[in-house]
């Protein structure tokens, strides 16, 4: 048995959960992505690209704030790891950056990857533009409506974005689409996911690729305090800004937890399945046809979760709770009000569990991962508090 | 049985023609397979919808979305099927899920109440079928391996040792649907499997006519698997005369190839 959070076994497995379940034309590619991805992350050189990459051009590391006000409101000591501050606006950008070169180094000249609220695909056409690779993004067409912010952020950085109309034209059709037309472009596409998910070694690759959240706030935290936090949240949609901060936390004594949107809750509300080439929990009706996920967040919207947070969940290392889009709509106004930070609806899902569990955290010491930054939500957030009307909200 | 019946009519030099059907698409589907076996098909393919096609090009995934808007469910497709019996191997293809969902065990049980010979899992590659296969070929359930164009001669050899039914030589690097001209790798991927094993070969993914059909079989292949060609047809409204007349071109096609 490999240790929790360390490599999966040689089959992609964390415990029951992962593999590799796509079709035989897949096959070979993510054999090959998995060799590669294993050389590249233990040479140095790649490291030392991949590190200075993220520090001279994405602005790693990241601040870890002690959110005082925030703090006295919740009668907890809330210290925010600031992915929003990370450039394009939020943690997607690590992977993303990873990943690029990873291509690059495989002499691929092209990506194509999914999108749900954009961020991935906005980080995605980034570092294509940063390498001088092509880019091609797939999105739900009900997802380009709600965030069309960076649907132009993508096509000015030069990418090439799908508005996808199969199925519930949301996240996980993108991710569909992204497969099938990647069958046909093997040979110079590489097939950049966007979160712990996939066939392996996609949801190894990934969480390697977020560490840097993790280790970076580990040893931020140490600093500033001499000791390891009490709790520690994260948002989850597929899972990859938790993935990347509970590895850096995994061996404390930390609490892990993991917030899920209400309507897109794999792990509270799913079952057992095998889709997107992993065996996970996925929302799912009575014959195995996988539901629709439905929350505010367009980024959160996804019926499954990553194989390695259903073996966290299983072995009770890590927990999962769930908040509806209301808290949600609260915490972005409350962190906006205390902090002056306009988060994401997704890591807004990380705050409205702090206000969820109070009680539960009076006294104690939080680390949350702030995934994002708002700016994308602004249409969405207004409509649904209201401001657009002139009304005084308060 | 599938791969028995298959082997026979290849000893007697016939060319095997396995049209694809997608299960509800229609409410009198089955009079489809009953359709495609007057005209000459072999085997009769058989999709259970599944919400997230990952393999599947426009038109199967417009036909499987049909089939879901009318209600069709794994059991319910199966439970018509086993209503008639056909006189050839019927095979059934989806994703894992839905099997895995039911679990194994049951999954395989209601594939045999209803007659099904053998089943195609795109998504479940060898490496994560062991189970499956063992369970399956217990209750006499044949499983369809997949080979694709990036295959290597290698992997080749590996899927073919746990190989049944027939094989299925994947005919171009992409998803099901219809193609103008046959791609090089259609005759290629014959040729690489042709004198690796002893099964029948068929060739499918992009098979779209006749003369496309003859060309696989002149590259080694022992017949097609014919599906995105013919529910286009079915799902453009073309006539039960118009699709007997399709079928027709391909059986003759493979005849006298
Ligand atoms: C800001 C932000 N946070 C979180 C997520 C969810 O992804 P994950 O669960 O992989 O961190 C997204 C996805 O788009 C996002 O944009």
């Amino acid at each position: 048995m490999t240790s929790v959070m360390g490599s999966p076994d040689a089959t992609g497995r964390f415990g029951g959960f992962g593999g590799r379940y796509v079709p035989e034309s897949l096959m070979p590619a993510v054999l090959e992505l998995e060799v590669a991805f294993r050389e590249a992350w233990t040479d140095p050189l790649f490291r030392a690209q991949y590190t200075s990459t993220l520090e001279s051009y994405a602005g790693r590391p990241t601040r870890l704030y002690l959110a005082e006000r925030l703090s006295e409101h919740l009668g907890a000591q809330i210290w925010l790891k600031r992915e929003d501050l990370a450039h394009t606006g939020s943690h997607k950008i690590n992977n993303v950056i990873g990943q690029a070169l990873l291509a690059r180094r495989m002499g691929k000249t092209r990506l194509i990857a999914e999108t749900g609220a954009g961020q991935h695909g906005v980080a995605t056409a980034t570092a294509a533009a940063l390498l001088g690779l092509d880019a091609k993004v797939y999105m739900g067409e009900v997802d380009v409506k709600r965030q069309s912010l960076n649907v132009f952020r993508m096509r000015l950085l030069g990418a090439e974005v799908e508005p996808v109309k199969s199925g519930s034209r949301t996240l996980k059709d993108a991710v569909n689409e992204a497969m099938r037309s990647w069958v046909a472009a093997l040979e110079d596409t590489h097939y950049c996911i966007g979160s712990v998910m996939g066939p392996h070694p996609y949801p190894w690759m990934v969480r390697e690729f977020q560490r840097v959240i993790g280790d970076e706030a580990r040893s931020q935290y140490l600093v500033a305090t001499g000791s390891t936090p009490d709790w520690v949240v994260a948002c989850v949609g597929g899972g990859s800004n938790a993935a990347g901060t509970f590895a850096g936390f995994v061996d404390t004594s930390a609490r892990l937890v993991g917030v899920e949107p209400e309507g897109g809750a794999a792990i509270g509300r799913g079952v057992g399945g095998i889709v997107h080439g992993m065996e996970s929990y996925f929302l799912q009706d009575e014959f195995g046809q996988v539901n629709e996920a439905s929350s505010i967040s367009a980024g959160l919207d996804y019926p499954g979760v990553g194989p390695e947070h259903a073996y966290l969940h299983t072995i009770g290392r890590a927990r999962y709770d769930q908040v509806n889009d209301d808290q949600v709509l609260d915490a972005v106004r409350l962190l906006a009000r205390l902090e002056g930070i306009i988060c994401a609806l997704e890591s807004a899902h990380a705050v409205a569990w702090l206000v969820q569990h109070r009680e539960e955290i009076a006294g104690t010491s939080v680390v949350l991962t702030l995934s994002g930054r708002g700016d994308k939500d602004a249409e969405t957030i207004a409509e649904r508090l209201g401001f657009l009307e002139g009304e005084s909200y308060a | 049985m599938l791969e028995r019946t298959l082997q026979d009519l290849r000893t007697r030099g016939r060319r095997l023609l396995v049209p694809y059907i997608m299960a509800g698409v229609e409410a009198d589907w089955l009079s489809l397979v009953e359709l495609v076996v007057e005209r000459g098909a072999d085997a009769v393919e058989i999709g259970i919808p599944f919400s997230d096609p990952s393999m599947d090009g426009p038109v199967i995934q417009r036909a499987g979305e049909t089939a879901l808007a009318r209600g069709a469910t794994p059991l319910s497709v199966l439970s018509e099927l086993r209503q008639q019996s056909f006189g050839v191997p019927i095979v059934v293809m989806t994703y894992y899920n839905i099997f895995h969902h039911m679990g194994d065990d049951r999954a395989i049980g209601e594939l045999r109440r209803s007659g099904v010979d053998g089943v195609i899992i795109p998504d479940l590659p060898f490496e994560e079928g062991a189970r499956w296969r063992e369970l399956a070929a217990r209750e006499n359930l044949e499983t369809v391996q997949l080979i694709s164009p990036a295959t290597s001669d290698e992997r080749i050899d590996e899927i073919l040792s746990v190989a049944e039914g027939f094989v299925y030589g994947v005919g171009r690097m992409a998803v099901t649907g219809e193609q103008v001209e046959l791609a090089a790798t259609a005759t290629a991927i014959a040729a690489r499997i042709r004198p690796r094993t002893s099964l029948p070969v068929l060739i499918g993914i992009g098979i779209s006519n006749g003369a496309q059909a003859r060309s696989v079989v002149g590259a080694g292949a022992d017949g097609v698997v014919v599906g995105s060609a013919l529910m286009r047809r079915l799902l453009d409204g073309e006539s039960p005369d118009a699709l007997a007349a399709f079928l027709d071109e391909l059986r003759s096609a493979l005849d006298d190839a």
